[in-house]
C-alpha cells in the first residue's frame, strides 16, 4: 500500500512519497526570457538561443520560437523538454484539425486557449509542464499576443516578456511601446530589451533570433548577435581615486 | 569543586549566544519575525561634474505602505550622501553611526571627509555582522580626489561603478540605465535620467512608490532636491470636506483641585546597633 504524504511546498520542489516519482519536480535544461510585442503588421518575438543546464551553458543552438500552423508563433522559456512535448501536442492538434478538411485553420486565440487548458490541468495534477509560453499570431487581419505560465495563469497584452524579461524588459516596453510601430522600430525596441537582458541576465547569450508573423506568414530571422559597449572609464579603472578598495 | 560563574561583560560586537536556540526553533517550525524593509528603488550615477543620487519615498511593512514620503537619502558629510535600501532601522542606524564617525574624524584631521573613508567604515561594520545588518547602500560624493560612486551590500562587499541601482526596484531602474546611460552627461541630462529610472522603479515595482528624491553633489556644492518629482499626487479630494458629528455640548465643568501636599515629619527611633 503506498502511503501518500501531503505535498509540502518547499520553494521550487515538491516532496512526495517515493513510489510516485513520475512528476516534474524541477527543471533541468532551461531557456531564459522571451520578449514579444505587437506592431503594425502583426507580432514580433525575440529570444536567444541558449539552453542552460543549471549554471552551465550547455546548448547554444536551441530554437525557442516555433511556427504553429499558418497563423501562430509559439515561444517558450523554461524546461526545453516540456516545450518539445508541447510542440508534439500542438502537432497532433493541428493534424486532427486538418483532417476535417473544411478550409478552417486554428488561429492564435484557439491555440492559446488550448494551451491554457493543458497547462492548468497539468498543474492541478501537481505535474506541471515547466514553461512560460508566449503565443503570438495574426488571423483575419487581427493580431493577437498572449502568455500562459506553468501554473495556468493566462492573459493577453500588447507586449509580454517571460522570466527575467518581466523585470528588465517590461519597464522599457511600458514606457516606449505604442500602437502601430513600424517593423524597424519594433526590431529596435526588441533589441534594446534584449541588450539589457544580455548585460544583466546570467543565463542570456549573445545569439538571438527575431521572429515575425504577419497575415502573409511566419519569418524567423537567422541568428545574430548584438553590439555591446564596455568602454566606460569607470570599468577600465574602477579604483582610481579609491586606492585599495574593490 | 567550586562552581563560580563570573559574569564577564560582552566585549562588543554581535553576540552569537542565541543562534543555536534560534536554529532549534526554526527546525521545530517556528517562523522568524520579518523585518520592516524599505522595498526600494535607489540609484546613483556619475555625470560630468559630480554625482547624482536618487531614491523613491515608500516604506513598506509587508503588504502595507508604512510611510508614503520617507527620506532614503541620508546625510553622511557635507560632500557625501548615502541612499539606503533594506531594513529601514538598519540603514538609518548604520548611516547615522558612520556620519558621526566621519564628523569626529574631520575634527581630528582638519580635512574634508573622503568617500572611501565612509566606504571603509561602512564595509567593515557590515562585514563584521555577517549580513545580519540588512543594509544595502548606494554611497556617493565628491571629495578632493574627485567624484565617487559605490554600492555596498549587506554582507560587506562593495563595487565602484559609473551607475548603480539597489533595492527591489533595482532591475526596473537598471534597465533604464543600461539602455540610456552615456559618459559625460550634463547636470540636467543626469537629473532627467535619474528621475526616469526612479519612476521606472516606482511604476513597475510594487515595493517602490510615491515621489522621487534627488541629490546632486558637485565640487564644493550640494543640492538636496526633496520631492523633486511627485508623479502620484492625490487626485481626488472630496468637495464635501470632512463633517464631524453634531456639535459637542458641554454638560458640566468641574474643577477638582489636587490634594494639598502634606509633609509628615515623624520622629523615628534611632537605629539599633
Amino acid at each position: 500500500m503506498t502511503t501518500f504524504t501531503v505535498p509540502i511546498d518547499n520553494g521550487d520542489s515538491v516532496r512526495i512519497a517515493e513510489e510516485e516519482s513520475q512528476r516534474t519536480l524541477y527543471p533541468y535544461v532551461t531557456g531564459t526570457s522571451i520578449v514579444a510585442i505587437k506592431y503594425k503588421d502583426g507580432v514580433l518575438m525575440a529570444s536567444d538561443m541558449g539552453g542552460s543546464y543549471g549554471s552551465t551553458l550547455r546548448y547554444k543552438n536551441i530554437e525557442r520560437v516555433k511556427a504553429i500552423g499558418k497563423h501562430s508563433l509559439l515561444g517558450a522559456s523554461g524546461e526545453i523538454s516540456d516545450f518539445q512535448e508541447i510542440l508534439r501536442y500542438l502537432d497532433e492538434l493541428t493534424l486532427n484539425d486538418n483532417m476535417w478538411d473544411d478550409g478552417n485553420s486554428l488561429g492564435p486565440k484557439e491555440i492559446h486557449n488550448y494551451l491554457t487548458r493543458v497547462m492548468y490541468n497539468r498543474r492541478n495534477k501537481f505535474n506541471p509542464l515547466w514553461n512560460t509560453l508566449v503565443l503570438g499570431g495574426v488571423k483575419n487581419g487581427k493580431s493577437y499576443l498572449g502568455m500562459v505560465s506553468m501554473i495556468g495563469v493566462s492573459f493577453e497584452d500588447d507586449h509580454v516578456a517571460t522570466g527575467f524579461g518581466n523585470h528588465l524588459a517590461r519597464p522599457i516596453l511600458r514606457d516606449e511601446w505604442h500602437a502601430d510601430l513600424s517593423f524597424e522600430d519594433g526590431v529596435k525596441l526588441l533589441e534594446k530589451c534584449m541588450r539589457v537582458l544580455l548585460y544583466r541576465d546570467r543565463s542570456a547569450i549573445n545569439k538571438l533570433q527575431i521572429a515575425k508573423i504577419t497575415e502573409e506568414g511566419v519569418t524567423v530571422s537567422q541568428p545574430y548577435s548584438l553590439k555591446t559597449f564596455w568602454e566606460f572609464s569607470s570599468f577600465h579603472n574602477p579604483t582610481a581615486g579609491a586606492e585599495g578598495s574593490w | 569543586m567550586s562552581q563560580s560563574t563570573v559574569d564577564v561583560p560582552p566585549k562588543g560586537g554581535f553576540s552569537f549566544d542565541l543562534c543555536k536556540r534560534n536554529d532549534m526553533l526554526t527546525q521545530k517550525g517556528l517562523k522568524a519575525p520579518s523585518f520592516l524593509k524599505t522595498g526600494t528603488t535607489i540609484v546613483g550615477l556619475i555625470f560630468k561634474d559630480g554625482v547624482i543620487l536618487g531614491a523613491d519615498t515608500r516604506a513598506t511593512e509587508g503588504p502595507i505602505v508604512a510611510d508614503k514620503n520617507c527620506e532614503k537619502i541620508h546625510y553622511m558629510a557635507p560632500n557625501i550622501y548615502c541612499c539606503g535600501a533594506g531594513t529601514a532601522a538598519d540603514t538609518e542606524a548604520v548611516t547615522d553611526m558612520v556620519s558621526s564617525q566621519l564628523r569626529l574624524h574631520r575634527y581630528q584631521t582638519g580635512r574634508d571627509s573622503r568617500v572611501i573613508t565612509a566606504l571603509t567604515l561602512l564595509k567593515k561594520h557590515l562585514f563584521s555582522y555577517q549580513g545580519h545588518v540588512s543594509a544595502a547602500l548606494v554611497l556617493g560624493g565628491v571629495d578632493i580626489t574627485g567624484p565617487h560612486l559605490h554600492t555596498i551590500y549587506p554582507h560587506g562587499s562593495t563595487d565602484t561603478l559609473p551607475f548603480a541601482t539597489m533595492g527591489s526596484g533595482s532591475l526596473a531602474a537598471m534597465s533604464v540605465f543600461e539602455a540610456k546611460y552615456k559618459e559625460g552627461l550634463t547636470r540636467d541630462e543626469g537629473i532627467k535620467l535619474v528621475a526616469e529610472s526612479i519612476c521606472s522603479g516606482i511604476f513597475n515595482d510594487l515595493g517602490s512608490g510615491s515621489n522621487v528624491d534627488i541629490c546632486v553633489i558637485t565640487k564644493g556644492n550640494k543640492e538636496y532636491l526633496r520631492n523633486y518629482m511627485e508623479p502620484n499626487p492625490r487626485t481626488y479630494v472630496s468637495s464635501k470636506g470632512y463633517s464631524f458629528t453634531k456639535k459637542t455640548e458641554v454638560l458640566l465643568t468641574k474643577i477638582t483641585p489636587l490634594l494639598e501636599r502634606v509633609e509628615i515629619t515623624e520622629v523615628g527611633e534611632a537605629m539599633e546597633e
